[in-house]
C-alpha cells in the first residue's frame, strides 16, 4: 500500500501550529513557571522556586485590588446582561435583512478608536465640561460635581465598551430559537411570562454564557478604561500587573497575578463545555 | 372593545421597545458624537468649550508625534492584516480538512488569545522576549498582533468551510489540475467571503489595539492608541481629536464605495448573463 503523503498537511498546518506553540504555548507556560520564582534585589528573576509572590496577593493592598476588579466586572457584566438582552430581543424579532441593518449599526461606533470614544466620557464629564454646564445652567447644582476620576466613570466607561459583547452572542441565540415552541407554550395555555421562563430563557442560556465570558474576562483584566477615565488613580488588576512588567518590575509577582486571571478563566470555560462546546461560542 | 384595549395596550409596548433601542443606540453614538464635535474646539487641552474652529485638520500634519504613530499603527496593521490572512486560510483548510496528531491541541491554542485577557498574553509574550534578549520595537508589536488576529482569521475562515466535502477539488484533481491550481481556482474562491471578513476583522484589531502595542513597544516607536493613552493625563489634544474625525470619514467613504462596486459588478454580470 501507498504510504499517505504527509506533505500537505505539513505545509498547510504548519505555520498555524508553529506560531501558537512559538507565541502562546510557550509563553503561557514561561508565565506559570515564572509566578513560582523569586525576585531578585535589582528587580530581576531569580530562579529560585517560591510561593511568596502567591503570598503577597493576599495582602490587603493586592487583595483589595481582586476583590475590587471581580465586583466591578460582576457588575460590568451583569449591567450588560440587563441592558443586552432586551435589546437583543429587539433586533432579533425583526426581519433578517432589517436585523441585519442593525447589527451593522452597531458595529459602525466601534471602527472608532476604543480610546477616543472613552476620552469623549471625559469631555461630557469634565469639571467645565457640557454635564456640569447644564447642571450648574439648569439650577440643579451650584458647584461642578466631580464625575471623572471616580469608578463610576469607569463603570460607565466599562459598560459602554463591553455591551456590544454581550448583544452580539444574545442576538444570535435568540435568533436561532425556534417559533414554534413558543406557540406549543401559549397554545397550551401559558402566558408571555411562563413562556420566556420556561421555553425561552433556557433556550438562549448558551447566549447569556457566552455573553457572561465575553464580558466578565476582558473586563477583570483591562487597565485601558481605569487609566484613561480613573485618571491612574483608580486601580485595576490590568493596572498592577503592568506595572509589575513596567517601572515597579517585579515579575513574579505579575506572573502571579496573570496566573489568577488564567485560573479564573479556565474555571469559566470549564462551566462553559459542561453546557456546549467550545467551539459553538460566537466569538466573531 | 376589550381587544381594542389590548391593541392600546400592545401598541405603547411597541414604542416603549423602539424607545429603549434607540436609547441603546444613543450610548453607542454619543461617544462618536462628541468625539467629533470636540475636534472643532479652539481649546489646546479640550478642557472646556472655548468656540468654533477648523485649525486643528491643519495643525494635526504638524504633530510629528501623531502623524509617525498614525503611519506605524497603519504599517503594522496591514503587515498583521497580510500575515494573519496567509497563515490563517492556509490552516483553518489544513486543520478543518487533515487528520493530524496535535490537531486538537492546536485548535484548543487558538482559543487562547481569544478567550484569556489580553494583557496575560502580552505580558507572557513580554518576559519571553525579555528573557531570550529579542529587541522590543515595530518587530515585536507586529509578532504580539498576528498572535491575536491569527486565531480570529482561523475561526472566521474555519466557519465558511464546508465540513469534509472535497467533491470539487477532487472534481478539479480529476480533471488534471494539481494541487496549487486547485487551491486558487477552486478552494480560495469558495472561501473568498470568510477571507475578506478575517481581513476586515484583523484590521480592524490590530489598529485598534492598545495593550500588546504598549507592553511589546520599544522606547522609539509607539503607534497611536499607545501614544493617545500616554496623552490622556493631560488631557488629549484637539488634534487627536481631528485625526480620528478624518480616519472614520474615510473608512465610511471606502464602505459606500466598497458597496457601490460591489453592486455594480453584480448589474453587469446579469447583464451578461442575460446576454
Amino acid at each position: 500500500m501507498k504510504k499517505k503523503n504527509r506533505l500537505p498537511a505539513l505545509a498547510m498546518a504548519g505555520p498555524v501550529s508553529v506560531w501558537m506553540i512559538l507565541f502562546v504555548t510557550i509563553p503561557m507556560f514561561f508565565i506559570i513557571f515564572i509566578s513560582f520564582m523569586s525576585r531578585g534585589i535589582f528587580g530581576d528573576v531569580v530562579y529560585d522556586p517560591s510561593m511568596e509572590s502567591y503570598l503577597t496577593l493576599l495582602d490587603s493592598t493586592y487583595f483589595n485590588v481582586i476583590s475590587k476588579s471581580l465586583k466591578v466586572a460582576a457588575f460590568t457584566t451583569l449591567a450588560c446582561l440587563g441592558l443586552g438582552y432586551p435589546f437583543a430581543y429587539y433586533i432579533a424579532k425583526r426581519p433578517k435583512d432589517q436585523a441585519a441593518k442593525y447589527i451593522t449599526l452597531i458595529m459602525i461606533p466601534f471602527w472608532t478608536n476604543t480610546l477616543m470614544r472613552l476620552n469623549s466620557w471625559l469631555l461630557l464629564f469634565q469639571t467645565s465640561g457640557p454635564v456640569n454646564n447644564f447642571l450648574q445652567n439648569s439650577g440643579i447644582t451650584d458647584a461642578p460635581v466631580r464625575f471623572v476620576y471616580t469608578d463610576e466613570l469607569v463603570a460607565l466607561g466599562m459598560v459602554t465598551s463591553m455591551l456590544p459583547f454581550a448583544v452580539l452572542p444574545m442576538y444570535s441565540s435568540i435568533e436561532k430559537l425556534n417559533k414554534s415552541l413558543l406557540e406549543a407554550s401559549a397554545d397550551l395555555g401559558a402566558d408571555a411570562k411562563t413562556t420566556f421562563q420556561k421555553i425561552t430563557l433556557p433556550l438562549t442560556f448558551p447566549g447569556i454564557f457566552s455573553a457572561i465570558i465575553l464580558v466578565f474576562i476582558p473586563s477583570l483584566g483591562v487597565y485601558t478604561v481605569p487609566d484613561m477615565l480613573g485618571g491612574g488613580k483608580v486601580l485595576y488588576i490590568g493596572n498592577i500587573i503592568k506595572n509589575q512588567f513596567g517601572m515597579i518590575r517585579n515579575w513574579p509577582l505579575g506572573a502571579a497575578l496573570s496566573c489568577l486571571l488564567i485560573a479564573i478563566t479556565g474555571l469559566l470555560i470549564f462551566l462553559y463545555t459542561r453546557f456546549t462546546s467550545i467551539e459553538e461560542m460566537e466569538v466573531v | 372593545m376589550a381587544m381594542s384595549q389590548r391593541a392600546k395596550k400592545k401598541k405603547s409596548l411597541k414604542l416603549l421597545a423602539d424607545f429603549y433601542a434607540i436609547l441603546i443606540y444613543a450610548i453607542f453614538y454619543i461617544p462618536v458624537v462628541v468625539m467629533m464635535v470636540f475636534s472643532f474646539n479652539d481649546q489646546r487641552n479640550n478642557y472646556y468649550w472655548a468656540g468654533f474652529t477648523t485649525k486643528w485638520y491643519g495643525e494635526l500634519f504638524n504633530n510629528h508625534a501623531l502623524t509617525d504613530s498614525l503611519w506605524y499603527s497603519v504599517v503594522i496593521a496591514v503587515l498583521a492584516t497580510l500575515i494573519s490572512v496567509t497563515i490563517g486560510t492556509i490552516g483553518a483548510l489544513g486543520l478543518k480538512k487533515f487528520e493530524f496528531k496535535g490537531r486538537r491541541f492546536v485548535n484548543q491554542m487558538l482559543y487562547i488569545p481569544i478567550i484569556v485577557p489580553e494583557i496575560v498574553l502580552a505580558v507572557a509574550i513580554l518576559v519571553v522576549f525579555m528573557t531570550v534578549g529579542v529587541r522590543l520595537g515595530m518587530g515585536s508589536i507586529l509578532i504580539g498582533h498576528c498572535t491575536f488576529c491569527i486565531p480570529y482569521a482561523v475561526v472566521t475562515i474555519k466557519g465558511r468551510i464546508s465540513g469534509d466535502d472535497n467533491s470539487m477539488e477532487e472534481a478539479s484533481m480529476d480533471l488534471g489540475a494539481n494541487r496549487l491550481q486547485t487551491f486558487f481556482r477552486v478552494t480560495l474562491p469558495s472561501i473568498m467571503p470568510g477571507v475578506m471578513s478575517a481581513a476586515f476583522l484583523s484590521f480592524t484589531l490590530s489598529i485598534d489595539d492598545v495593550v500588546m502595542s504598549n507592553m511589546l513597544a520599544g522606547a522609539k516607536q509607539s503607534t497611536l492608541p499607545v501614544l493617545i493613552l500616554s496623552m490622556s493625563r493631560s488631557g488629549v489634544t484637539p488634534d487627536a481629536n481631528a485625526l480620528t474625525t478624518l480616519m472614520i470619514l474615510i473608512i465610511v467613504i471606502a464602505m459606500v464605495l466598497n458597496n457601490y462596486v460591489k453592486s455594480a459588478l453584480k448589474k453587469r454580470r446579469k447583464k451578461e448573463v442575460n446576454l
